[in-house]
């Protein structure tokens, strides 16, 4: 299992990564793994503004459906367009390729509330 | 407490990703669902069904009463042939669909995991005259092995010639100085064979099947692709598409029902056929990549007609298709639905089945 140190976490297993005053969003290698093949990714519309933990798009995956959430507040900057039709890099790149969008954060402290890889570790179970 | 099969470590080896189905601890994948299923469809895969139950009739009325309790008609049946059936409860409702082994000394039962108890415990109610009835479940292990090249594969450990072997037959074969089931089964579609034996040669069998396996490229497939191929063939899954509340008519099933005989549930199903069916198991193939989940509903001109049961990505058509029980009025063939899926109608079609056209099955 995959779960770079450099990046932030979440329960509902998403990453982050904080560059300046933007957060880019994907899904963990541990929450890919669970859904299985990834066959289509339903991403927010760039400019929306979203609060943390809000429901702001859909992953569709061969067994399961599954919910993608704002890691944090603010606003919709980029998408990855590129899932439209490689919904596949996210299970064959969770961190690189199949990153999915890109939030400027509007609270600072949201970052800091995040786990780190240490605890987002612990809550998966795996060392 | 969660019970494994004999094949749990070699899963674990595999690189399995293993999750509770059943009762059981089960392979849903091992590398990718939709890779498995195309390794099945293409060339071969093989499938730990170990969880599957295994319930014997034994007894000199074992054909009459497996005729009692099951639909299909069993009389019918020559030594070592197979069919698909169904068992009923009074009112016409599913307890199970099954497979009937007609085997030279008993009638074997082969049952979904999920009903295993239910299914020992409804026979055992019913039980009459001079038969004996053996739940072997634990006892037993059970490989699917599917795919265009699977003849080739499992003539090099079976002794018997399997090219004799016609689609739903079965026969004995030695391994390891023991009597092994093979038939000519499966719930992929394509061609392939069930082996059911012993749980202590449950390893050894496994292993010889990865050596020979080694020279086929053969694929081990988990419960992931399992579900999706019988999908596109239109397979029944009990617990999704039928269950208590559904009867076989409207699930399609009408062919393993022979109203010649006397059967649990005849007097429901009679009514059910004169009355007409009111709600129909249909296929309908969906616009776009979003996947109908069961219990999504169906629309027809902006009118609620219908309940998705199963849905999945089709990687052999590649299209998302799903299955559902729609109102007869609007179960056409070439109909268009709208499925509603988190809010958005997702266009659909409904279509003959089964979805994929290709299987290789005899």
């Amino acid at each position: 299992m995959n779960i770079p140190e450099n990046l932030k976490y979440s329960k509902d297993h998403e990453w982050a990564k904080v560059e300046v005053d933007v957060v880019v969003e994907g899904i963990t290698d541990y929450a890919q793994q669970e859904l299985a093949d990834i066959i289509y990714v339903n991403l927010p519309v760039v400019g929306r503004e979203v609060k943390k933990g809000e429901a702001i798009g859909s992953i569709d995956a061969v067994k399961t459906v599954a919910d993608i959430y704002a890691i944090v507040s603010g606003k919709i900057i980029e998408v990855n367009n590129e899932l439209k039709e490689h919904p596949d890099y996210v299970n064959k790149d969770p961190y690189g390729k199949g990153w999915m969008i890109k939030i400027k954060f509007s609270d600072p402290k949201e970052i800091d509330e995040l786990l780190d890889a240490g605890s987002y570790k612990k809550l998966i179970g795996t060392h | 407490m969660l019970k494994r099969t004999p094949f749990y470590n070699k899963h674990k080896e595999l690189g399995a990703k293993i999750v509770p189905f059943a009762g059981f601890e089960m392979p849903v994948y091992y590398k990718s669902i939709v890779e498995e299923v195309l390794a099945v469809r293409k060339n071969v895969g093989i499938f730990d069904v170990s969880h599957m139950g295994e319930i014997e009739i034994r007894g000199k009325d074992r054909i009459k009463f497996t005729e009692y309790i099951t639909t299909n008609l069993v009389s019918s049946l020559n030594e070592f042939q197979v069919q698909y059936s169904t068992m009923l409860y009074p009112d016409g409702g599913i307890v199970d669909d099954l497979l009937v082994y007609n085997l030279p000394d008993y009638v074997l039962l082969v049952v979904n995991a999920s009903n295993t108890e239910k299914d020992y415990n409804w026979i055992l109610e019913n039980k009459k005259w001079d038969v004996e009835i053996i739940n072997k479940s634990d006892d037993i292990f059970q490989v699917a092995i599917q795919g265009p090249r699977s003849e080739e594969l499992v003539q090099k450990f079976v002794d018997i010639q399997l090219k004799d072997m016609k689609y739903y037959w079965s026969g004995f074969f030695n391994s390891h100085n023991e009597k092994m089931l093979i038939s000519r089964t499966g719930y992929t579609g394509e061609d392939g064979f069930e082996i059911y034996g012993n749980k202590d040669l449950a390893e050894y069998l496994w292993n010889t099947i990865f050596e020979i396996g080694k020279d086929f490229d053969l694929q081990p497939a988990g419960l992931g692709a399992r579900d999706t191929l019988r999908l596109e063939m239109k397979y029944c899954l009990y617990g999704n598409d039928i269950d208590e509340k559904t009867n076989p008519l409207e699930a399609g099933l009408g062919w393993v029902v022979k109203f010649d005989k006397d059967f649990i549930g005849k007097d429901s199903l009679l009514k059910i056929k004169e009355g007409g069916i009111k709600r129909k198991l249909t296929c309908i193939e969906l616009e776009g990549k979003m996947i109908a989940r069961k219990g999504y509903n169906i629309l027809c001109d902006g009118k609620n007609v219908g309940v998705i049961t199963s849905g999945n990505w089709s990687p052999s058509i590649e299209k998302s298709i799903a299955m559902g029980y729609i109102d007869v009025n609007f179960a056409e063939i070439g109909k268009n639905v709208d499925v509603e899926i988190k809010g958005n109608k997702v266009k659909g079609t409904i279509v003959k089945p089964p979805f994929y056209k290709k299987g290789t099955h005899k």
